[in-house]
């Protein structure tokens, strides 16, 4: 994966499978302390514990096309490149959270790569499904809900207009800093 | 608090919505989002797609996504359902044919041949 954003998207396929009616993803972007941190949170059916132990391993997946699931394990590896570091929490019937902590002048450090796109994506592809983000960056924070807009306003034109307001926002708080 | 008969009344309403949305036109557009599709670029496909759709109003057409079909070489995958045709399968599709994909075959009615898995095969 090219982009943080994308693993994202990936471990948000996941909380989908997990018959997730709420994702959040959350991004908080510290400079000073040089840290990022990202997580992937959903209220989907979870995991017991020894499918949580097994999550991480490449050669553990639940899909039937093919014996391996490398997206945790990717996500995982991503952080650990860059110096950061991996927690993932679970419980059935509750839900699952995956964090991603970034060191962000880590060499081997991803770039966040487009959030806009991320929710984008699994906005106008999951109607049925609530999706937030909560994005900080150097104590400045927003949040964007779908939960307001009716599922039959679900359409791509709601995604590609969520696009591009929260492409918006994350400018507005970056304001003329670097992409991380 | 809501009664119980007030929030029934939500859910059949909210039911109802649904079957609408899914009846549309029948026409679906799936786009692969397994892991090896995203790595493959099936997010940009997937907003090619959005906002092609969204500029031409086809309010009538499904975007969903699926997951992985064994395929992983041939990602980004994508399928376009249409009651009463065949299931259509493009591989390797980048934003620009998706962008094609949405006037020349959901728009125009012509399946592009050229970008599908069975001409993939026949080369």
């Amino acid at each position: 994966m090219r982009e943080i954003a994308l693993h994202m998207a990936d471990i948000a396929e996941n909380s989908l499978a997990a018959g997730a009616a709420r994702i959040k993803l959350s991004v908080m972007i510290d400079r000073a302390a040089d840290r990022l941190i990202t997580a992937v949170e959903d209220n989907g059916r979870g995991m017991d514990a020894d499918t949580l132990y097994r999550c991480t391993d490449p050669f553990m997946t639940t899909r039937t096309a093919r014996r391996v699931g490398l997206g945790i394990a990717l996500f995982k590896l991503s952080a650990e490149q860059s110096g950061g570091s991996f927690t993932i929490r679970s419980e059935q019937g509750r839900g699952t959270r995956a964090e991603a902590a970034y060191i962000i002048s880590g060499i081997d450090r991803a770039p966040l790569g487009s959030i806009a796109d991320t929710m984008a994506a699994l906005i106008a592809a999951n109607p049925e499904t609530d999706f937030t983000l909560e994005y900080a960056a150097d104590g400045k924070a927003f949040a964007f809900a779908t939960d307001t807009t009716p599922y039959n306003d679900r359409t791509p034109a709601f995604a590609a207009a969520a696009k591009k307001e929260i492409q918006q926002r994350i400018d507005e708080i970056n304001g003329g800093a670097e992409p991380i | 608090m809501r009664s119980i008969q007030e929030l029934e009344a939500i859910r059949e309403s909210t039911l109802e919505n649904m079957t609408l949305r899914k009846e549309h036109n029948g026409t679906r557009i799936v786009v692969g989002m397994a892991t090896c599709g995203i790595a493959a670029g099936a997010r940009g496909v997937l907003t090619a797609f959005m906002e092609e759709l969204a500029e031409r109003k086809l309010i009538h057409v499904a975007l969903t996504q699926m997951g992985c079909i064994g395929m992983c070489h041939l990602e980004p995958i994508v399928e376009v359902h249409q009651p009463g045709h065949e299931t259509v399968t493009y591989v390797k599709v980048t934003p620009d044919m998706a962008r094609r994909i949405v006037r020349e075959h959901i728009e125009g009615g012509s399946p592009i041949e050229e970008y599908t898995l069975s001409h993939y095969r026949a080369k």
